[in-house]
């Protein structure tokens, strides 16, 4: 098992699963989202690739309404 | 005769909107509220803030669930960041997301008025630029520092009529039309306005559009108030273009004398 921490809370995951997979879990396959890997942008062609690790911080954003 | 009125476009960036009003999507009860409230608006540019997804409830619902990218434009905010890091690092997430480059930077400096600072709003925007952005960019309405964001490649001028979401309107028309008449991009009022006859007003006096949120969130029914801000914006940039009449200190009769009885 490996713990990431996920827009802000420590979760726990499986190992050796990419941020594709956690998008998937999260039903956000698709979505207007962007995913900020360790403070670095993770480009879209790069989600199947990268696989989590302990320790990892994500952060997925989305629009939401605001002024 | 049929008089031809010249066809008024209104460019931001390349990009032609039909509607001089854009409007915010924050504050309403429901994104079906907002969906409602920017389609009576006529609105085809709205502005929109980027937040962490809520990976606690998958069902929430998605605001581009109700607005849809492909018909209005959505304009990403930096609404809330305090520094340049934040604001850039806000509008790169909003790039990634889907190709945005048209972006609202605003770069808060006080959390009780929410007044812009200047400094880092121009440090943002010039990096901005550099990598590609066209900002519109939120701002004080002193025109030096106006005309500092111009020089910087803004795309679109945006100085407050008031604080954000005070409702208090135009509190000082002599530095937005000092603005107004140095500026080469759009001049667009953002912030303060608190109801429909602020937009004409702003709109009479050159502004060329205005940005409202609150004074339509907040108002009894948000639906009423974005037609009435539509119409306000279609009267108010009319009558700019019409021009109004002189002033005089005194009367000047409306009907002829001749055939007086």
């Amino acid at each position: 098992m490996a713990k990431i921490q996920l827009n802000g809370k420590k979760i726990t995951i499986k190992p050796n699963i990419s941020v594709f997979d956690l998008l998937k879990k999260y039903k956000l396959i698709n979505k207007k989202i962007a995913v900020e890997y360790n403070g670095k942008i993770l480009q879209k062609n790069s989600f199947k690739k990268k696989l989590l690790n302990n320790n990892d911080k994500i952060e997925i954003v989305h629009f939401i309404g605001g002024g | 005769m049929a008089v031809k009125l010249k066809k008024d476009i209104f460019k931001i960036a390349n990009k032609n909107l039909k509607s001089r009003l854009i409007v915010g999507t924050g504050k309403y009860r429901s994104y079906q509220e907002t969906a409602s409230a920017v389609n009576a608006s006529g609105a085809d540019m709205v502005t929109v803030a980027v937040r962490r997804v809520n990976i606690t409830d998958k069902k929430k619902p998605l605001l581009t669930d109700y607005l849809n990218p492909k018909k209005i434009i959505l304009l990403p905010n930096t609404a809330g960041c305090f520094t340049s890091e934040d604001a850039l690092r806000t509008l790169r997430l909003a790039r990634e997301m889907g190709g945005w480059k048209l972006v609202k930077l605003e770069v808060l400096g006080d959390k009780k008025t929410l007044y812009p600072n200047m400094i880092e709003t121009i440090k943002s925007t010039k990096i901005l630029v550099k990598e590609g952005f066209k900002v519109m960019v939120y701002c004080s309405d002193d025109p030096l520092l106006a005309k500092k964001l111009e020089d910087n490649g803004a795309s679109a001028i945006m100085p407050l009529a008031s604080p954000i979401g005070s409702g208090l309107g135009l509190q000082n028309k002599m530095n937005i039309s000092l603005i107004i008449k140095q500026s080469k991009v759009p001049v667009i009022v953002d912030a303060g306005i608190g109801t429909a006859s602020d937009a004409t007003v702003a709109m009479e006096m050159g502004c060329d559009g205005v940005l409202i949120n609150s004074a339509i969130a907040n108002a009894k029914s948000p639906i009423l108030m974005a037609k009435a801000f539509k119409d306000a914006v279609i009267s108010g940039r009319n009558s700019y273009l019409a021009g109004r009449m002189k002033k005089k200190f005194l009367a000047s009769a409306s009907s002829p004398k001749k055939g007086l009885i």
